[in-house]
């Protein structure tokens, strides 16, 4: 058979993979972008790109504005500068599968802890005090919860990269699925005991001299127009000082000695949610840091940003102390679970690289 | 003997009711007294009352809800591919979800960023949780299609195409119109795009024609991916559905929001019959190999769902709360479909430009023509001729149907508003808007742009509309490129640095793939350019002559 003579093309008949070689048959990756790692993860290819930006492949620019020329999206919305906003990734790598799943496991751990500690009785053996705590305290730390999370569900729509945006979309998603959880916990267990306030909660939020140095923290952060301030606000600085003081450095330590295991794995589920949350947010603060390009510029930034939000916090974080004398058995010492949120924030200073003693020392 | 006991029995115990969940969590938010919270995303609208929440579900139940139906998703994934499904896959089918997949997770994601600007603008925070779903939704929407994408590159007979899915998009001229899609979710008056645009009309009666029309059409060529995913997705449209009507209602009975409801229902449902009509009438029409003559034709799924059950029992209801409805502009979108033929054309318009795509288009073939003719009369008279210059023209060294002028087609205009062409010829308009030329493919999206998407409606000021930006003639980006270098700039060529992505064929065979020499010599240019350096009166000759329209060439 000559060479030059080549056998008529004949149909392919299957549409499988390997059914025939060709230019491009085995190309079977995602190409278009420069994976973090050595191989691309899966969540880098459910993420990557899906935000469009002109610098990379939008050809013809965005194509709607807003009234004052702003378009679709706009490196302008933060104060923040980056050489690379799609530098980008997530430390938790979540995308939809990932999400549901750890959303719905937790849903099924409280599920499960709160019916059969309802199921044994163990609400009406909580101590009177610390009903009182969880029915005015806890119902008002509810509120706070739930003020981060429509914080976070309005900077998810500002970002510049898909990757930013979703690492807050999920934050949102974890803050306002936390609230509820504490809201429906609250409601089912004050079907068990006696003259429960379901309604005290907000009462607290909203008058009790305790909360509102935490309300003011709170509604300053849904106040701020610049979204990274708020995400910066979130977990840089109100999560540590104030949310995990409360959560860990009290609820957790002391429900045990007041009869209570229900409600510290209630609350552990935000502590992990917590630590998920933070280290997406260190991981992008840390990279505006050392940005070649912008880094002294964000530097001056988060400064000004910690003073504000810090500032806040440490008011709010005082002005909680009083709720460390309510139990009756106190276990929990208000001064050790400061210093302690205080060391945390030192710790995330240390990992971004931005200075924090003129709150912690302060 | 006493009842048997069972596991509910034992185990059951008082909880408190769907309702007081949904009343406990909605009180949650408060009117902040320190600080106002930040009021970001402008609206003319007035929004005086509290959106409803028709659906009453809280987080606790909605997560483990969505779980399961990825289980069942991922499940039926793995089951497809122990079932060899690509073996007996339909390629014409696989090859256009590549433009399909390219262009969804976009739009997708931007409704997960449209629900902070309707969040944020709804008064009270009953249906709160319904936004928060709706964004995590969004979220699942954008990323299971992005995997089911993946799954598609990497068990398909030709992944080229898939491989450069995202980058493709940003640059594709067929993709544009995705763009324009999604853009209108998350870009000026937050009304406007978050609510009328995307969810009173683009979720509310067009998801029906992109998520259980073309399911059903994938099936039917060996595709059960497709339909698994997307029913998924389709099933969680219901809470949507719920929240932008719930929104409609609070805006609804203050009569100074009625002007401007008149404005966004008309743009809304014109340009998502225009955008989608064009991508998905064309996909369920022409990317399948199934000609049963029982099955609907996508004019006949478009009076099911979007005349009878959008139209009739969605639309027209709003008319006694005093909303005019322009009744006029559904029946010219459904005399589109039928008697001037857009699907049609918009299909002949991407074939025509194949070497511009990153999918390969085959000719459609005698079978085709008679199920066409069947359901489209006098279809064949119209495009019969073309499909067989198409298919002629499919072997590499013939001159490429782009610039091939024994065919007689004629590349049309792009309309600056829907950004389809102008493709019912007879209908062009042109006008001048801000000092410059343009050109639309009907009266209602010069209106949409000239007239909607301005600073004042009616005499009445709209300072927080949006505008049309960029350089939205496609064209006009390669004015002047040769057409091989120009592919080359897009990104759209084999990774042997030579073989297009796009073939108009079916044929996985090197030998009859085309390659950058094959197209090279042809040079490129914008209409738009071109019509706006005539004369006022050769461009009215030119329109003229455009109205006209073209007729193919038979085939020798």
């Amino acid at each position: 058979m000559s060479a030059a003579v080549q056998p008529p093309v004949s149909p392919v008949k299957s549409g499988a993979a390997g059914a025939a070689t060709f230019a491009g048959s085995d190309s079977r990756k995602y190409n278009y972008f420069d994976p973090k790692g050595r191989r691309a993860t899966h969540y880098e290819d459910m993420t990557v790109d899906v935000q469009p930006d002109p610098k990379r492949y939008l050809l013809q620019d965005w194509i709607i504005s807003f009234a004052d020329g702003t378009p679709t999206y706009s490196e302008n919305w933060t104060e923040a500068k980056s050489s690379d906003w799609h530098a980008y990734r997530s430390i938790d790598q979540e995308w939809e599968r990932t999400h549901y799943q750890r959303q719905s496991t937790i849903c099924g751990m409280i599920q499960n802890v709160v019916e059969n500690g309802r199921r044994a009785g163990a609400p009406k053996r909580f101590d009177p005090a610390w009903v009182k705590i969880l029915q005015d305290h806890i119902g008002a730390y509810k509120h706070a919860e739930f003020g981060l999370g429509t914080a976070t569900m309005q900077a998810q729509r500002y970002g510049y990269t898909q990757m930013i945006n979703n690492a807050i979309l999920t934050n949102s998603s974890y803050k306002i699925r936390f609230a509820q959880d504490l809201t429906l916990y609250l409601s089912e267990i004050g079907m068990d005991i006696e003259n429960f306030n379901g309604d005290a909660g907000k009462q607290h939020w909203v008058d009790d001299p305790i909360w509102q140095d935490t309300r003011r923290a709170v509604e300053t952060i849904g106040g701020a127009t610049d979204f990274l301030e708020q995400y910066f606000a979130v977990n840089l600085v109100f999560e540590p000082l104030v949310g995990e003081l409360f959560r860990s450095g009290f609820i957790m330590q002391a429900a045990a000695s007041q009869n209570d295991f229900i409600t510290p794995a209630v609350v552990s589920a935000a502590e992990g949610d917590y630590e998920r949350n933070l280290a997406n947010a260190v991981e992008l603060f840390r990279m505006l840091m050392l940005d070649e390009g912008h880094g002294d510029h964000n530097r001056r930034l988060f400064g000004t940003w910690l003073h504000r939000h810090g500032t806040l916090a440490m008011a709010a974080a005082q002005g909680l102390q009083p709720i460390w004398s309510q139990p009756r058995v106190k276990v929990a010492q208000f001064p050790e679970a400061l210093e302690l949120a205080k060391n945390r924030l030192r710790a995330i200073g240390a990992e971004t690289n931005i200075d924090v003693r003129s709150i912690v020392d302060a | 003997m006493p009842d048997s006991l069972s596991l509910t029995k034992i185990t059951a115990q008082k909880g408190i009711s769907i309702g007081e969940a949904a009343k406990r969590v909605a009180d949650l938010g408060w009117t902040p007294s320190y600080v106002q919270e930040a009021m970001t995303f402008p609206t003319d609208y007035k929004i005086k009352k509290a959106p409803r929440d028709p659906m009453k579900q809280v987080l606790r139940s909605y997560f483990p809800m969505q779980e399961e139906k990825d289980n069942r998703v991922y499940g039926a994934l793995d089951a497809a591919l122990r079932g060899d499904m690509f073996r007996n896959v339909e390629p014409r089918w696989v090859e256009w979800m590549k433009l399909f997949l390219a262009i969804i997770p976009f739009p997708e994601i931007s409704a997960a960023r449209s629900m902070a600007m309707v969040a944020r603008l709804a008064p009270g925070e009953e249906l709160r949780t319904g936004f928060t779903m709706q964004m995590v939704d969004e979220f699942r929407h954008s990323t299971i299609q992005m995997n089911l994408k993946k799954w598609y590159m990497e068990n398909y007979i030709d992944p080229a195409g898939f491989d450069i899915t995202e980058a493709a998009f940003g640059r594709c001229y067929a993709t544009t119109i995705g763009r324009q899609f999604a853009e209108g979710f998350v870009t000026g008056d937050a009304i406007t795009s978050a609510n009328i645009y995307l969810t009173v009309v683009a979720e509310t009666a067009f998801t029906n024609t992109l998520f259980v029309a073309m399911p059903s059409e994938a099936a039917r060529n060996g595709d059960y991916a497709l339909p698994t995913v997307f029913l998924s997705v389709q099933s969680d449209e219901s809470r949507h559905i719920g929240n932008g009507h719930s929104m409609l209602m609070s805006i609804i009975n203050d009569p100074d929001n009625h002007q401007l409801i008149e404005r966004d229902l008309r743009y809304a449902f014109w340009q998502n019959h225009a955008i989608v009509d064009a991508a998905i009438g064309t996909l369920i029409e022409y990317a399948t190999t199934d000609r049963d003559k029982n099955k609907e034709s996508y004019a006949e799924l478009w009076h099911r769902w979007i005349y009878e059950d959008y139209y009739r029992t969605y639309m027209l209801p709003l008319e006694k709360y005093g909303i005019k409805i322009h009744h006029d502009d559904v029946g010219a979108a459904w005399e589109r479909m039928v008697k001037k033929h857009y699907v049609h054309k918009t299909a002949q318009f991407f074939s025509v430009g194949w070497p511009l795509n990153f999918w390969r288009i085959e000719a459609q073939t005698e079978k085709d023509f008679e199920w066409f003719e069947h359901k489209y009369p006098g279809w064949y008279a119209e495009f019969g001729d073309y499909w067989k210059w198409y298919g002629k023209l499919s072997k590499p060294g013939e001159t490429v149907m782009t610039f091939n002028t024994e065919t007689g087609y004629v590349y049309p205009h792009r309309c600056w508003s829907c950004m389809v062409p102008c493709l019912i010829r007879e209908d062009i308009v042109c006008d001048e808007v801000d000092g410059k030329i343009q050109t639309y493919c009907s009266e209602l999206c010069r209106w949409t742009h000239k007239t909607a998407f301005a600073a004042t409606y009616e005499g009445r000021p709209t300072p927080a509309m949006g505008r049309f930006s960029g350089r939205r003639e496609w064209e006009e980006c390669y004015h002047g490129w040769d057409l091989a270098d120009a592919i080359q700039d897009l990104g759209f060529v084999r990774g042997d640095g030579k073989t297009l992505v796009p073939q108009p064929h079916l044929r996985f065979d090197d030998r009859e793939m085309w390659t950058l020499d094959h197209v090279r010599g042809h040079t490129l240019g914008s209409p738009l350019l071109t019509i706006r350096g005539m004369t006022p009166e050769a461009r009215e000759a030119h329109l003229a002559e455009y109205r006209k329209g073209f007729k193919i060439n038979p085939v020798n």
